[in-house]
């Protein structure tokens, strides 16, 4: 009896749909503003806001509605106040779509507690746990970030470029972190460098001497930091230059930020990592965008860029602000065929959307959708010299 | 030999170190918790709070002087500005002392409502050091890094293995030591510290034979935020200073003086380094300390870790379980807790 109801409530809604109405659209923009990661959230936020900020100029949002965007705080780790922040968003905001949320843990907590049960599509610009790839979503999670089982590949690749034969591995006890570090840890057994050790650390504690202790007794010529910059991460590579253990840090993801090298200095020259990213035309284009709307750019900027705008295409193109209705042509619009639209090129999507042709979404990261919603991704290898993030090559 | 010296150096700069600077760091936090147990006979649980708040008023005088351009290089400034840290965090200490302990002393109220309302007193401590300075880290230390790095150790020495000795570890020790000689020359010289002896031990017979118990518990709460402030700012300078980390290291820090026996200033230095050493030792991988000692083939595959470091707070909690068990009143109580 239920799921007949549900059916005709659905048809209905799709009924009513058809003719587009000129509809305002909310989004939730969730992210970490406080927590392990607070230093990358504001240029993410402002990169989702810039896209909303250009479909609201176009004034073609279904017909001239305009949409909103409201800020909520996962904190990143506490997945209680992830739910939370998400819950007032859904019920009290009504907010039609989530974009984020930040970290993976708390990614999976508010997509089972608050996205699945109130029917709400999330797209996440910056969860990369592989345990997210096959997590039952009844079609509501995508990603702008791609999986960090691909991260671990290139990680892989790149130690064996530089000739690493063995290296120290430890990881931020979470779902990021775990994933993450497992990947890693996978790929390089495949490209044949020995993991001397895999080992967890806590964030948010004051002392890493006793954790950079059993590193440093395990060995290997560099050490591997699967943490978050602002946190633990930063914690033990201070301890680790302190007590002369390591001396070379791989940096993946959550590591690579000015605010490391500001912390740390001149040591951590020679340092090298790895984050997504792509030297793309949308990219570029990005870049130039969010500098003359006087933004900040940083990790995961674009991305959340490309999930604001990817939600909004969907509910252009679908004629309705109805999550289950827009949820199935977001793979249409982030995929081929159709018109390929870079940032900035917003307005023309929707002109395109409503004259009823087809679009590709390219966006700032090239965005490609496979897997059932999760990006392909390209990755920027980077390098520290002289106290600055200096990018060596796109992969 | 070399391996044996290897060994010893390897052990020292990933262990001993480090041990002996945390050791000391809690030793000054157990001393300050034991005198108040002494003398109010309560456990203080809002002394972590005490020594964030001493901490965090040192690092805004630091901030200060930092920006009038003083500086006691190679030694951090914030020992300069440890006095302003120490007079201020007495005044807020005393005035909770005036406005919630003083009234449950005279109602003569038990044990268990003092330590509740000091539990009381730690979350507005807690709460007003998150809204004056954030709870962000807060990284104050400055001056030398190092008195000698690995680098240099390895140079100088020849050997494999090096050893660091960062300049906050060095400032930690011999603080700890001029502190601990003080309190002690204190209790034991002067009239002063013998009133408050006299006190801890026998209240009634103290009063009655006209000591002022007013000035005991007074001066008791001037050692203890004082030695608190010394405690946070040095465990702040040395690691780095971040609010919620001294919550975490009130379990410590009460290991420390449980096991030391509460009340006894000898005890709590002693528990003060046995937690800091268990902490680290039984956490620490020897499979590279063990490389350096005994022929390749005797080597144990795995990193002969007893306990991962994840588990560090567990092993202060487990002592303080044992403790409890086989000896509840410490090692160096005469009394019974």
């Amino acid at each position: 009896m239920k799921t007949t109801l549900m059916a005709l409530v659905s048809a209905a809604a799709l009924v009513s749909a058809a003719p587009a109405l000129a509809e305002d659209a909310k989004l939730g923009i969730l992210l970490g503003f406080t927590g392990p990661l607070e230093s990358l959230s504001p240029a993410m936020a402002l990169g989702a806001e810039l896209a909303v900020a250009e479909v609201n100029e176009s004034g073609q949002f279904m017909d001239g509605g305009t949409v909103t965007a409201v800020r909520g705080d996962d904190t990143c780790i506490d997945a209680g106040a992830a739910t939370t922040a998400a819950e007032r968003l859904v019920t009290s905001d009504g907010v039609n779509g989530i974009m984020g949320a930040m970290c993976s843990g708390v990614t999976g907590a508010v997509l089972q507690n608050v996205a699945i049960p109130n029917g709400v599509v999330m797209i996440s610009p910056s969860a990369t746990s592989p345990a997210l790839t096959a997590v039952e979503d009844d079609g509501l999670f995508f990603r702008t970030a791609p999986s960090d089982a691909r991260q671990g590949v290139i990680i892989a690749e790149i130690l064996a470029e530089k000739g690493v034969g063995s290296a120290a591995l430890t990881f931020t006890n979470n779902d990021y972190g775990k994933g993450l570090a497992d990947s890693i840890a996978a790929a390089a057994g495949e490209a044949g460098i020995d993991i001397t050790i895999n080992a967890p650390h806590e964030d948010g504690k004051g002392d890493y001497s006793a954790e950079v202790a059993a590193l440093a007794a395990a060995g290997g010529e560099i050490l591997i930091v699967a943490g978050y910059l602002d946190q633990g991460g930063r914690g033990i590579i201070q301890a680790s230059l302190d007590s002369g253990a390591f001396d070379t840090f791989f940096l993946p993801d959550g590591m690579v930020g000015e605010a490391l090298v500001e912390a740390i200095g001149s040591d951590l020259d020679g340092s090298y990592g790895v984050l997504p990213g792509s030297d793309s035309e949308g990219s570029q284009i990005f870049a130039q965008l969010a500098e003359e709307a006087g933004n900040e750019t940083g990790v995961y900027a674009p991305e959340a860029y490309d999930a604001a705008a990817l939600m909004l295409l969907a509910m252009a193109k679908s004629g309705s602000t109805d999550p289950a209705v827009y949820k199935d042509v977001i793979m249409d619009i982030a995929n081929a065929p159709g018109e390929p639209i870079l940032p900035g090129e917003l307005g023309k999507a929707l002109e395109i959307i409503a004259g009823g042709g087809e679009v590709d979404y390219v966006g700032a990261s090239d965005v490609e959708l496979i897997n059932g919603g999760e990006s392909g991704g390209s990755f920027r290898e980077i390098a520290i010299e002289d106290g600055a993030i200096e990018t060596v090559q796109y992969r | 030999m070399d391996g044996f010296l290897n060994a010893i150096v390897l052990l020292a700069n990933f262990a001993l170190v480090p041990g002996a600077a945390y050791g000391s760091q809690l030793a000054l936090g157990a001393l300050g918790v034991t005198l108040i147990f002494a003398v109010l006979r309560f456990s203080n649980f809002a002394h972590g709070e005490t020594m964030s708040f001493g901490a965090m008023i040192t690092i805004f005088a630091t901030w200060a002087l930092q920006s009038w351009g003083v500086s006691i290089a190679p030694l951090p400034t914030g020992l300069l500005a440890l006095p302003i840290g120490i007079i201020v965090t007495v005044a807020v200490v005393l005035a909770s002392d005036k406005f919630v302990y003083a009234y449950y002393r005279e109602k003569r109220s038990d044990q268990v409502i003092f330590l509740i309302a000091s539990i009381g007193v730690m979350f507005v401590m807690a709460g007003l050091i998150r809204f004056i300075i954030g709870p962000d880290d807060q990284i104050f230390a400055d001056g030398a890094r190092f008195v000698f790095s690995v680098r240099d150790f390895r140079a100088v020495t020849g050997l494999e293995e090096g050893l660091a000795l960062k300049t906050t570890q060095l400032v930690t020790l011999v603080t700890a030591i001029v502190c601990v000689v003080a309190l002690f020359l204190f209790l034991g010289k002067t009239r002063t510290g013998k009133s408050m002896r006299a006190y801890a031990d026998n209240e009634d017979l103290a009063t009655l034979s006209g000591i002022d118990a007013g000035r005991v518990v007074r001066i008791a709460w001037i050692l203890s935020a004082t030695l608190a402030v010394i405690a946070g700012v040095l465990y702040g300078l040395d690691k780095s200073y971040k609010p919620f980390v001294f919550q975490e290291l009130l379990l410590p820090i009460f290991a420390a003086a449980i096991v030391g026996g509460l009340g006894s200033p000898v005890g709590a230095i002693v528990g003060g380094y046995i937690i800091a050493f268990a902490e680290v030792l039984v956490t620490y991988a020897y499979k590279r300390f063990l490389g350096h000692l005994v022929p390749p083939d005797w080597m144990p595959d795995g990193l002969a870790q007893l306990m991962g470091t994840e588990y560090k707070f567990a092993v202060a909690f487990v002592i303080l379980v044992l403790t409890l068990l086989i000896r509840p009143t410490g090692l160096f109580n005469k009394r019974a807790a």
